[in-house]
């Protein structure tokens, strides 16, 4: 149902009834390490590309969050989903394994809760039964495609993020045990004039201050009505940026815990990341691995987790161009909102 | 930024136009210190260039070559030292410490191609490692030899000597 301007409340109460966060063993070596299903030890996964290891790490993630949500591949309505590289080459070849109908959506980064987003609305409108949300990234394929050979040695500046290794899906039913998504905003592109790809998390903050703001204004709420509110990968630079921005909007983001993915999967001190990670998969494996571990425990009930992307391409920046950028945000709560 | 009401209307839109936000955001980038980065990259780069002295020392004493024959395997000798860090992982990670300090020297170059290479293995032989090699290389060959193109003209005109 539409709320607002830009806004869906999904009344029928749609249920994630299983997900699965698998990541790569850069990841495994951050604070999070123990909320992912798999870790990979190798990078490759035993592939002889990084481009099929990226598809392999979303084939796995899209079977453990089926066998988890204790459903059939074949009962799968619709796959939703997205990565980074040029043409959604991942999860298209992900898909041709998992012979699921699938709608594929390029959010860059805010793939993660695009395709949530778009998969709770299917069955919250009853076009599904079952719907699977995915989003996926690997830092080498980012880097051989965004920037770099990987073994280049370029030095990077402290505004540049590292490209998560990761993929994370969910399965949206329209009724089960587990966490309801009940809302989401859908952000505008906004474009802030930013032109330096090793500084997305400047580029991409006003996108999220955006669709963060459109989702009270649309809901008629405040920021302290959610436990936490999880930017996708603004990192150090955008996140400061952002809580700046709030602060000047008036915007009373300090009634609720405000949080960035980016900033929550590596260990600065000894992974020297730079500003922070970045990807489709860290607000997905952020989201499916730790976030919803901690609302199982009762931790959070209440969460907003706003996925942001950088919607450039390696053409368009090399052009001059400016980085446009979306944020989307979905909510998950633990209870079903009363409206 | 247009300031366009949709619902409430309770929290404002953005409220900086492009130009501010970039100036703003400019004093949002942590500093990079030009300093110690300058620092870094001469302490590491005269490591390398020190290194390859030493190689060529060694060419000349104990194979006895003279200093201009013992120049080439020398160079050699450091393409290969680099192709083998950054093919183990290692390179791109003293490049991060260095900078400059590992680009410049034929080290860097070496690190480009061989990087090059690798990544785009996968894509094959011909079209991927052939025709991606010099994908980061290329424009130093391209622009070196246009540059040395200019000093050529200006050598034949001035004529100042030198080797012929």
């Amino acid at each position: 149902m539409l709320k607002g301007h830009q806004s869906w409340l999904f009344d029928n109460n749609p249920v994630i009834s299983g997900a699965a966060a698998i990541v790569g063993p850069f990841e495994g070596q951050g604070p999070l390490a123990q909320d992912f299903d798999i870790v990979h030890g190798d990078l490759r996964l035993g592939q002889d590309s990084w481009e099929k290891a990226e598809r392999m790490l979303l084939e796995e993630a899209a079977n453990l969050a089926i066998e988890k949500s204790g459903i059939t591949k074949e009962s799968i309505n619709f796959l939703v989903g997205g990565d980074l590289m040029n043409q959604i080459i991942s999860s298209t070849f992900a898909a041709r394994t998992l012979q699921v109908p699938y709608i594929g959506v390029f959010g860059a980064c805010s793939t993660s809760m695009e395709s949530l987003a778009i998969a709770a609305n299917l069955v919250n409108s009853r076009s599904a039964k079952y719907a699977m949300a995915s989003a996926c990234s690997h830092n080498a394929t980012a880097e051989k495609q965004f920037r770099y050979p990987t073994e280049y040695g370029s030095q990077k500046p402290p505004t540049a993020q590292f490209s998560v290794t990761g993929a994370g899906v969910s399965i949206v039913t329209q009724q089960g045990k587990g966490p309801h998504v009940t809302s989401a905003t859908m952000g505008r592109v906004v474009d802030m004039g930013i032109t330096d790809p090793f500084n997305m998390g400047a580029a991409m903050a006003p996108a999220a201050v955006d669709t963060i703001q459109a989702h009270f204004r649309d809901f008629k709420i405040e920021p302290g009505y959610y436990d936490l509110i999880v930017t996708g990968d603004l990192s150090k630079v955008g996140y400061a940026i952002a809580n700046e921005m709030f602060e000047k909007n008036k915007f009373p983001i300090q009634q609720t815990v405000y949080k960035d993915c980016g900033m929550m999967m590596y260990d600065y001190e000894k992974q020297k990341v730079q500003a922070g990670a970045s990807g489709a998969g860290c607000s997905a494996t952020v989201t499916y691995g730790h976030l919803l571990r901690r609302m199982r425990e009762k931790e959070l009930n209440r969460i907003l987790v706003v996925a942001t992307g950088a919607l450039l391409s390696p053409i368009s920046y090399q052009q001059g161009e400016t980085i446009p950028c979306i944020a989307h945000a979905v909510s998950i709560e633990n209870e079903v909102r009363q409206t | 930024m247009a300031v366009k009401s949709a619902g409430g209307g309770k929290y404002r839109k953005m409220s900086m136009s492009p130009k501010e936000y970039q100036a703003f955001a400019k004093t949002r980038e942590p500093s990079r210190s030009i300093f110690g980065n300058c620092i870094r990259a001469f302490i590491i780069g005269g490591a390398i260039c020190v290194l390859g002295q030493a190689i060529q020392q060694l060419f000349i004493h104990l194979a006895h070559m003279k200093p201009e024959d013992a120049s080439n395997p020398t160079v050699a000798v450091l393409i290969i030292i680099s192709v083998i860090l950054t093919s183990i992982g290692v390179y791109d990670k003293i490049a991060q410490f260095a900078g400059a300090g590992s680009a410049v020297p034929v080290t860097g170059f070496a690190n480009s191609m061989c990087s090059a290479a690798l990544e785009h293995r996968s894509e094959g032989l011909v079209l991927g490692v052939g025709g991606n090699m010099f994908k980061l290389a290329g424009s130093v060959i391209v622009y070196g030899t246009v540059a040395a193109f200019f000093v050529g003209i200006a050598h034949l005109i001035f004529g100042t000597g030198g080797a012929h």
